[in-house]
C-alpha cells in the first residue's frame, strides 16, 4: 500500500486531472478516530464495466501505455481500506464525472499516517492547465477551505518557484490554525 | 499564529514582487517537471518535488517553472524529472530522491552540467503527446 493517506490522495487526484476534469472537489476530514477523504470530479467518467474494471490491478485505461499492463491507484486505495479497516465507494456517469470516496479506522495500527497535508495540496496545484481543485480540509476542531482558482487569483502563475512557496506558506498556516 | 487569508496572501506577493521583478532577468525559459503516477508516489516523488521548490527558493532562481505530471512511462526508475533548459539537451533523470533533486538545481540548472548516473532512457514512445 502507499506510506500514507497523502499519497493516497496524490493519486487519485492525478486520476482525476488526467480524465480531463475543470473542476475537482477534496475533502480530507480527520478525527482521531476516523479519516474520511472524497474526491469528486467532472472528468471524462467511466461505464459501469470500467469503472469494475479499475479495481483490478491488471488493468489500465486503454492507450494510455501500450507495454504497461497495470494500474495500481484503485487496487492500492482498495488494499489499504481492506487492511486497515475502512471502505471505498467508487461512482461515476461518463461524460459526467468520478467520485471516489472512502473512510478508514484511524485507530487501526495498519493505517497508513495521514501525511503532510499542506505539502500534498501543494503539489496536485501544479499540475499544467487550467483546472480547478477546491479543498475542504476539516477536523473536530474546523475547517477550511481553498481553491485553486483563487490561489491563482492572489499569486498568479503556481509553477513558479516564488509563487509555490508562497502558496505553501498559506497552507501550512491554515493547517496550523486547524491544530491549535 | 493568525490566521492568514487571501488579502494577507495578495499583500505578501506584493511586497514580494518588488524584490522578484528585481532579480527576474526575463521570461521563464525552464521546466522542471516531476512524474507524479502511482509508480512516483510510491517511490517518493512528492518529496522530490518539495526539495526541488526549496532549492529553488533558496537559489532564487525565478526563470523555471516546476510542474506535476503524471507516469513518464519509466516506473522502474521512479521518481523521475524531467528537465528542459536552455543550452542543454532535454533530459529525463531517474531515482531522483530529494537530495538528487537539489543536485539537478545545483548542477544541471545552475552549473549547465548534467548529472551523468541519472540519466534514464525517453519513455515509451506511447505515452508521450
Amino acid at each position: 500500500m502507499h506510506a500514507t493517506v497523502c499519497d493516497i490522495i496524490t493519486d487519485l487526484v492525478q486520476n482525476a486531472v488526467e480524465a480531463g476534469a475543470k473542476r475537482t472537489e477534496l475533502l480530507v476530514s480527520t478525527t482521531p478516530e476516523r479519516i474520511e477523504v472524497r474526491v469528486a470530479d467532472d472528468g471524462k467518467g467511466m461505464d459501469a464495466e470500467t469503472l469494475r474494471k479499475a479495481s483490478d490491478p491488471f488493468y489500465t485505461e486503454p492507450g494510455k501505455h501500450s507495454k504497461r499492463k497495470v494500474g495500481l491507484g484503485i487496487p492500492l486505495l482498495l488494499q489499504t481500506c481492506e487492511e486497515c479497516g475502512g471502505k471505498a465507494d467508487l461512482a461515476s456517469v461518463p461524460g459526467q464525472g468520478t467520485t471516489v470516496s472512502f473512510w478508514l479506522d484511524a485507530r487501526n495500527i495498519d493505517t497508513p499516517p495521514v501525511g503532510d497535508v499542506p505539502e500534498t495540496v501543494l503539489g496536485l496545484m501544479a499540475f499544467d492547465g487550467d483546472y480547478d481543485l477546491l479543498l475542504t480540509r476539516r477536523t473536530r476542531r474546523d475547517e477550511y477551505t481553498v481553491s485553486r482558482m483563487e490561489l491563482m487569483d492572489a499569486l498568479g502563475n503556481l509553477s513558479e518557484a516564488s509563487t509555490l512557496a508562497m502558496a505553501k506558506e498559506f497552507l501550512r498556516n491554515q493547517e496550523m490554525n486547524l491544530e491549535n | 499564529m493568525a490566521k492568514m487569508t487571501l488579502a494577507d496572501l495578495k499583500k505578501l506577493r506584493e511586497s514580494k514582487q518588488q524584490a522578484m521583478s528585481e532579480r527576474d532577468p526575463s521570461n521563464k525559459d525552464t521546466q522542471v517537471i516531476v512524474g507524479m503516477g502511482t509508480c512516483g508516489i510510491a517511490a517518493g516523488a512528492k518529496d522530490t518535488f518539495n526539495a526541488i521548490l526549496d532549492e529553488l527558493e533558496k537559489n532564487n532562481i525565478t526563470t523555471v517553472l516546476l510542474r506535476q505530471t503524471g507516469c513518464m512511462g519509466a516506473c522502474a526508475s521512479e521518481p523521475t524529472v524531467e528537465v528542459i533548459a536552455p543550452d542543454m539537451p532535454v533530459v529525463i533523470y531517474g531515482k531522483v530522491n530529494g537530495d538528487v533533486g537539489r543536485q539537478i538545481v545545483r548542477e544541471h540548472i545552475i552549473g549547465k552540467k548534467l548529472i551523468d548516473n541519472h540519466i534514464v532512457d525517453r519513455p515509451a514512445l506511447d505515452i508521450m503527446k
